[in-house]
């Protein structure tokens, strides 16, 4: 057996792999945050909600009403998306001119009632959901055996992070919204209806999160805690990365799901933790992040 | 009196009179872990009345203390003061530790960095088993007897002790916030540049009002396990820092008596509540969206405004 570091290689290839995929939901969640933090100053905890409901969305549309994982990848974002379009009408909207702590607090409540209300109906076990027949199945690299699955997570993944970056960064939609983003009052007195705007990036953000969420059902178990479980490890990705740079997020999501990877084969108790000790120290280096602008 | 105007000495002698009666009245444990959870939002609400920043991590001084009073009573035979004592410490010394990190971000950066640090804790509680007992958390602590003489397994006996906790808690951050200390806080909080200007340190006010709520939460998550007998996982969990922000929010930031008011009504909703089940986190979550949205005073900060006196 070819041996590196003194690991078996196929080990450490595979957690390599499992980190890759790691990195990939951190990316699509901090891409997502920073997205909205970046319009609406609001830190959406109810970022990793939005994200467990994507995967429940598409348990139920198998589940109740037959509809294929394919159809879901495209109708659990729409309706996660029409539900963050409902939330920020309804509530976020009232909040823009206070303190941004209350932002925080008011989708922290947001994430609760959603958290709780399905764990009543599907306890905190959750359900199960299988990837579809395409897509079973495991390739042999020859150097390592890859489930077909986690590569089409993994090439998904890319193709969505790339493509957001370039809608933000090289479209004219993009500009806008950074322009929005830089003096909201010049724009819309260019004739650009920014509230409509704003609540639209919000559905965006939150639509991006249920993708991510379609993207897990299959992987890990569809539960009402898998996206607090993972919320808290995004928001050490954003500190680290920096606030408002959807490529600095992007960079930092996978890099961070590497090194957790690396540090599972070589010092396993220090996997849970290495996220936030990487924070701290960044944070004594680099305070404003290592992608972002001082603060 | 302490400081005390003559409506907040009115409202203190309802609350002594209170907690005299309250042991009679309903389940003693009850009251006590109300006690307990009050002692834990003065900290958080320092923090947020005081100084304005928002943790997010407050669980983990919390848990720290509960765990470290659990080993110390259970397997090194400390008197349950001088374990709660311990617990405070350590609560305090792990808030420095931190302080010196996040002291000098700002809100929500402020709030998401102790949230992660705080994780680091949880971590290290779920794999350090020997001390903290994993899963299974800390089970069996013994009451024991206080100053090694006076026996605590009464529930009565108990209570007493925590209601002295309470109350000099409760005083001293009384004391604090109309301090000479307290004062320069206050200004750092109104305006921070020209507090500076003054000659002011702003920073060490705000990392001694970081680890004196640090020490509050691990003296508050202390005495609730000496009063439980167990410590578990949950004491260090993010809902626990979310509980105790709710209970802040909920009595009225930078109130006096608003922190026993939103401990009272968080504990006996989980209390009486619970056969609901997850229930109890939805109506926590709209709480907090209410909170947010039409309470933003809170029930003791609504009330102070209605009699147009701080409360």
């Amino acid at each position: 057996m070819i041996m590196i570091f003194g690991k078996p290689a196929p080990l450490l290839f595979g957690q390599l792999l499992l980190g890759i995929i790691n990195g990939s939901f951190y990316a699509m969640l901090s891409m997502g945050l920073a997205i909205i933090f970046g319009l609406l100053n609001i830190i959406n905890f109810a970022h990793g909600a939005m994200f467990m409901i994507g995967a429940f969305v598409t348990w139920g549309l198998l589940n109740y009403l037959g509809i294929n994982f394919w159809f879901a990848l495209f109708l659990s974002p729409l309706i996660v998306g029409a539900l963050g379009f409902l939330l920020e009408a309804t509530v976020i909207r009232r909040i823009y001119k206070l303190d941004i702590l209350y932002g925080l607090l008011l989708t922290f409540g947001i994430a609760q009632v959603l958290q709780g209300g399905l764990t009543n109906y599907y306890g905190s076990s959750g359900v199960s959901y299988d990837p579809p027949d395409a897509l079973s199945g495991v390739l042999n690299l020859g150097f390592m055996y890859l489930p077909v699955y986690r590569g089409f997570v993994i090439f998904a993944a890319v193709i969505i992070c790339g493509s957001v970056w370039f809608l933000i960064e090289k479209t004219k939609l993009g500009a806008l919204l950074r322009a929005a983003t830089e003096n909201p009052s010049l724009v819309q007195s260019f004739g650009v209806n920014v509230p409509r705007l704003i609540a639209l990036t919000f559905a965006g953000g939150v639509a991006l999160a249920a993708l991510a969420g379609v993207l897990a059902a299959p992987l890990y178990s569809v539960n009402p805690d898998m996206g607090s479980e993972l919320i808290n490890t995004v928001f050490a990705v954003v500190v680290i990365g920096g606030m408002g740079s959807i490529g600095g997020a992007i960079l930092t999501g996978f890099a961070l799901g590497i090194i957790e990877g690396f540090t599972d084969v070589f010092y396993p108790p220090g996997s849970a933790v290495v996220v936030f000790v990487v924070m701290a120290i960044v944070l004594l280096a680099r305070p404003a992040g290592l992608f972002g602008k001082a603060a | 009196m302490f400081g005390f105007s003559r409506a907040q000495l009115f409202s203190f002698g309802i609350m002594l009179a209170a907690i005299i009666v309250a042991p009679f009245i309903f389940y003693p444990i009850v009251v006590m872990q109300v006690m307990c959870f009050a002692i834990f939002a003065m900290g958080a609400n320092l923090l947020m009345g005081s100084i304005g920043l928002l943790s997010l991590g407050q669980s983990a001084y919390f848990g720290v203390g509960g765990y470290v009073t659990g080993y110390l009573v259970q397997s090194m035979g400390f008197t349950p003061e001088l374990g709660i004592l311990a617990g405070g410490l350590a609560g305090a010394a792990l808030g420095a530790v931190f302080g010196w990190l996040v002291i000098r971000r700002q809100s929500i950066y402020f709030a998401m960095i102790t949230l992660a640090l705080a994780q680091i804790v949880y971590f290290g509680a779920v794999q350090d088993v020997n001390v903290t007992g994993g899963e299974n958390g800390i089970q069996g602590i013994p009451r024991g007897a206080l100053f090694g003489q006076l026996s605590l397994n009464a529930d009565l006996s108990m209570y007493a002790l925590t209601a002295v906790i309470f109350l000099a808690c409760f005083l001293l951050v009384h004391r604090v916030i109309h301090s000479p200390f307290g004062q320069v806080v206050k200004a750092i909080r109104e305006n921070e540049p020209r507090a500076i200007s003054l000659g002011y340190k702003a920073e060490q006010y705000k990392l001694i009002i970081f680890i004196l709520a640090a020490a509050l939460a691990g003296i508050a998550g202390a005495t609730k396990a000496q009063v439980m007998g167990i410590e578990t996982l949950s004491d260090v969990g993010t809902s626990t820092s979310g509980l105790v922000v709710l209970i802040v929010l909920l009595g009225g930031i930078g109130t006096i008596f608003g922190p026993l008011i939103g401990a009272l009504i968080v504990v006996a909703m989980q209390y009486y509540l619970a056969p609901l089940g997850a229930w109890v986190v939805v109506i926590q979550g709209a709480i907090f969206i209410a909170c947010v949205l039409v309470f933003r005073r809170g029930l003791v900060g609504e009330l102070a405004y209605r009699v147009k006196t701080a409360l």
